[in-house]
C-alpha cells in the first residue's frame, strides 16, 4: 500500500499533479447494458464514437458493456486504470460508490460518473442531463393524447433520477388534463426486454393508452405498437420499433460533453465539475413529433420546449405540494438543484406509494 | 382495494407467455442432465436461438422456418459443447460457462443488422366458436401455437424417459455411465444426442422470446432466462411434469407482481420483484432438506467425465 502511494505520488509529481497535457488520451467507458440496447447505453456509445471521430489518432477508447452495478464495476474500472486509461466514464447511477473507491486509488486518472452526486476526490466529476425537462414535454403530450385518462409508467429503480421524471411528467399531464391518472410499475431492472414487455402488457390490461418508460430497451414500444396504443422513445429515438405508437422521444446527447471532457484531459485543463445540462444546452433532445399529435398540441409542446430552453419555464415551479399534502414549493417558487438531485417523494395527486 | 379490473384470464394468458421460453429451455436441459451432462450454456444457446430465429424469420418471412433455424442454431452451439466435453473431455462447468459468453457475443455480432426490424406475425390457434367462448376460449384456445407445442414436448419427454426403452438407456447412461458402457451402449453418442436436443429446445425458447413474447431483437435480450431454466430443472427434481409447475410458478409470480403494481396495490415492489427468486430458493431449500430424496432424483453421473479406457 505504502509502495503504491509513493508510486502514485511520484507519478503525480512527474505529471505536474495531473495538470499536464496528454498527447494521446486513453478513454475508458463502462456501460450498464449492451451497446446494442438502442436506448441508454447505445447513446453513451454514440458519444464514445463521437470522441473517436473528433480526435482520430489522438485518442484511444475502450469499453466494457453489461457491467452489473456494484462490486463488479470496481474490478472493471481498476482494470481500465491499470491499463493506462486517462479518463474513465462510468455511465450508470449504481456505479457511484465504486467510482469513489477506484478514484481514490488512482489519483491521476480522471473519473466521470453519469447521474451521480458524489465527488469524494478531486479526480471525480459528475454529469447528468435534466431529463425531467424532456419528461415535462412528453407529459404534456401524454395528457393531451390519452383518451382513457390513464397513463402507464414503467419505472426502473426508485432513485431520484427516476422519481424526478415521474413527478415532472405527472405535473405536466395534470396541468393539461386534470382527470389524468398515473399507473406506475417498478421492474427493478434497467434492461430486461421480456420483463419490460410484460410490464407494458400489465399496464395496458389496466386500461392505459399511453406508456412512458424509464428502462433501456425498446420492448415497451414494440408492445405499444402491437396493441395500438401510444408510447415515447426513451434515451434514443426508437422510431423503427413503433412507427405508429411513437409520439416523440427524449434523446440523450452525450457527444458534445464527452468531446469537451476528453479535450480537457488532452489540454491538461480538466478539473472536477458537476454538470447538469438540459434542453437548452442540447444534452436533452426532443425527437420529431409524430403526425398523430394534432397541430395545436404540437405547437403547445414546442412552446414548452422553447420556454424550457430559454429558461423561462421550469417544470418544478410552485405551487406544488408533496404527496402527503404538505407544501413543497410556494406559489412561484422554483425547486433548487440540491432538492431535485435528491428528490425522494411524489408530488400531490400521484395515487401510488413510492418504494423506499 | 379493487381487484375487479384484474382479469384472471388475461393474467393467465400473459403468465403462460412469460413461462414458455423458460419451460422450453428447462425441459431440454432436463434431458441433457438425465443423460449425465451438466450444460451451463443454456443462456448462450437461448440467445443464439433468439437471433437465429429472428434473422431467418425476417429473411424468409416465415416464423416456422425461423423456429427451425433457431433449433438448428441452438443444437449446433450445443454440439460444440458436446465435442469439447465428450470427445476432448474438458470440464463441463467451465465449458458451459464459456458457451454462454460465446453465445452472447456471437448473437450480438450476428444481430447487428437486425435491430429495429419487425418479425412476421406468428400464427395463433384460432378455432371458430371455441376460441370465442367466454373465459374458456382465451384460456384454452387463444394462445400462439408454441404454447401447445411446449406442453406437448414436455409430455413427449416424460413419455420418452419413462415409457420407452431408449429413454431407459438414456437414464442408465446418466446414472452410471460405466455400467451402460459395459453393457455395450455408446455413452458418448447418446450424450451427444441429448446435448443436441437440449440445445435445440433452448434455441427454440430463445426464438419464442424474440419472435412472440417481445417481437424484436435486442442484444442480451434473454437477460438471465437461461439461468432460471437451469434452476427450474433442479427445482423440478428432474421430473418433466414439475418443470411445467416450476416454469409457470416462476412466470406466474413475475406477471402477478407486475399486475398488482399496475393495479396500484401497495406492497413494496422491491419485495414483489424478488418473490419469484425467493420462491425458487425456498423450494430448493425444502427439496434439499431431504437429502435422500434429492440424491435419489439427481442423475448419479451428472457432470462426471466419462472416459472409455477399457
Amino acid at each position: 500500500m505504502k509502495f503504491t502511494t509513493t508510486l502514485a505520488a511520484a507519478a503525480a509529481l512527474a505529471l505536474g499533479l495531473g495538470g499536464a497535457a496528454v498527447a494521446q488520451v486513453k478513454a475508458g467507458f463502462v456501460y450498464v447494458g449492451p451497446v446494442g440496447d438502442l436506448g441508454w447505453t447505445y447513446q453513451h456509445d454514440q458519444g464514445r464514437l463521437a470522441v473517436e471521430e473528433a480526435f482520430g489518432d489522438k485518442v484511444e477508447t475502450t469499453y466494457v458493456e453489461s457491467v452489473p452495478e456494484g462490486a463488479d464495476a470496481a474490478r472493471v474500472m481498476t482494470q481500465m486504470a491499470l491499463g493506462g486509461a486517462d479518463i474513465i466514464f462510468a455511465t450508470s447511477f449504481g456505479y457511484m460508490d465504486q467510482v469513489q473507491e477506484v478514484a481514490a486509488k488512482f489519483p491521476n486518472v480522471k473519473f466521470e460518473h453519469a447521474t451521480g452526486y458524489k465527488r469524494n476526490t478531486d479526480n471525480v466529476s459528475t454529469y447528468s442531463a435534466r431529463f425531467y425537462e424532456g419528461r415535462y414535454v412528453i407529459g404534456t403530450i401524454a395528457g393531451r393524447m390519452t383518451e382513457t385518462n390513464k397513463i402507464g409508467y414503467i419505472a426502473s429503480f426508485p432513485i431520484p433520477e427516476v422519481v424526478r421524471g415521474i413527478n415532472s411528467a405527472y405535473l405536466a399531464a395534470k396541468r393539461v388534463n386534470p382527470d389524468v391518472e398515473f399507473k406506475i410499475v417498478w421492474v427493478y431492472t434497467w434492461f430486461d426486454p421480456g420483463k419490460e414487455a410484460d410490464a407494458a402488457n400489465a399496464l395496458i390490461e389496466q386500461g392505459v393508452d399511453v406508456i412512458m418508460q424509464h428502462t433501456d430497451s425498446p420492448a415497451a414500444m414494440t408492445i405499444a405498437e402491437e396493441k395500438g396504443i401510444y408510447a415515447f422513445g426513451q434515451a434514443s429515438d426508437m422510431k423503427e420499433f413503433g412507427p405508429n405508437a411513437r409520439l416523440t422521444s427524449i434523446i440523450d446527447d452525450w457527444n458534445p460533453y464527452y468531446i469537451q471532457r476528453v479535450q480537457a484531459v488532452m489540454d491538461g485543463t480538466w478539473t472536477s465539475t458537476d454538470t447538469w445540462d438540459g434542453i437548452g444546452a442540447g444534452m436533452v433532445g426532443i425527437g420529431e413529433f409524430s403526425d398523430k399529435i394534432p397541430a395545436d398540441v404540437q405547437a403547445e409542446a414546442q412552446g414548452i420546449v422553447d420556454a424550457i430552453a430559454a429558461g423561462t419555464l421550469h417544470p418544478f415551479t410552485g405551487p406544488i405540494n408533496k404527496q402527503d399534502g404538505s407544501v413543497w414549493l410556494a406559489d412561484g417558487e422554483v425547486a433548487d438543484d440540491g432538492t431535485l438531485a435528491g428528490l425522494n417523494f411524489y408530488v400531490e395527486g400521484i395515487d401510488s406509494e413510492l418504494p423506499q | 382495494m379493487d381487484f375487479s379490473s384484474l382479469s384472471l384470464v388475461a393474467l393467465t394468458v400473459s403468465l403462460i407467455g412469460a413461462a414458455t421460453p423458460i419451460l422450453l429451455a428447462a425441459i431440454g436441459e432436463l434431458v441433457v442432465e438425465k443423460s449425465g451432462v451438466l450444460n451451463l450454456g443454456v443462456e448462450g444457446m437461448m440467445i443464439i436461438g433468439a437471433i437465429a430465429g429472428f434473422a431467418i424469420s425476417v429473411e424468409t418471412g416465415s416464423v416456422w422456418t425461423g423456429m427451425l433455424a433457431a433449433m438448428a442454431a441452438g443444437a449446433v452451439l450445443a454440439l460444440i459443447f458436446g465435442f469439447l466435453t465428450q470427445v476432448l473431455l474438458s470440464n463441463q462447468v467451465a465449458t458451459g460457462l464459456a458457451l454462454t459468453l460465446f453465445g452472447l457475443g456471437l448473437a450480438a455480432l450476428l444481430g447487428q443488422n437486425y435491430t429495429g426490424m419487425k418479425p412476421p406475425p406468428s400464427p395463433r390457434l384460432d378455432i371458430p366458436v371455441l376460441s370465442d367462448l367466454p373465459v374458456v376460449g382465451p384460456l384454452l384456445f387463444g394462445h400462439d401455437f408454441m404454447i401447445y407445442f411446449s406442453l406437448l414436448i414436455v409430455f413427449a419427454v416424460w413419455y420418452f424417459l419413462n415409457r420407452t426403452r431408449a429413454g431407459l438407456v438414456l437414464r442408465a447412461v446418466g446414472e452410471n455411465h460405466d455400467a451402460a458402457h459395459s453393457l455395450g451402449y455408446n455413452v458418448v453418442a447418446i450424450r451427444m444426442a441429448a446435448i443436441a436436443f437440449g440445445g435445440a429446445l433452448a434455441g427454440l425458447g430463445g426464438a419464442y422470446l424474440s419472435l412472440i413474447r417481445v417481437p424484436q431483437w435486442t442484444e442480451g435480450m434473454t437477460a438471465g432466462a437461461g439461468w432460471i431454466a437451469l434452476a427450474i430443472v433442479v427445482f423440478a427434481s428432474w421430473k418433466p411434469g414439475r418443470v411445467i409447475l416450476g416454469a409457470y410458478l416462476f412466470g406466474g409470480v413475475t406477471i402477478l407482481q407486475l399486475n398488482l403494481q399496475a393495479l396500484g396495490i401497495s406492497i413494496s415492489p422491491a419485495f414483489l420483484s424478488m418473490t419469484p427468486y425467493l420462491v425458487t430458493i425456498i423450494v430448493l431449500v425444502i427439496m434439499s432438506a431431504d437429502r435422500r430424496r434429492a440424491s435419489l432424483n439427481a442423475p448419479a453421473s451428472l457432470g462426471r467425465i466419462f472416459h472409455a479406457s477399457h
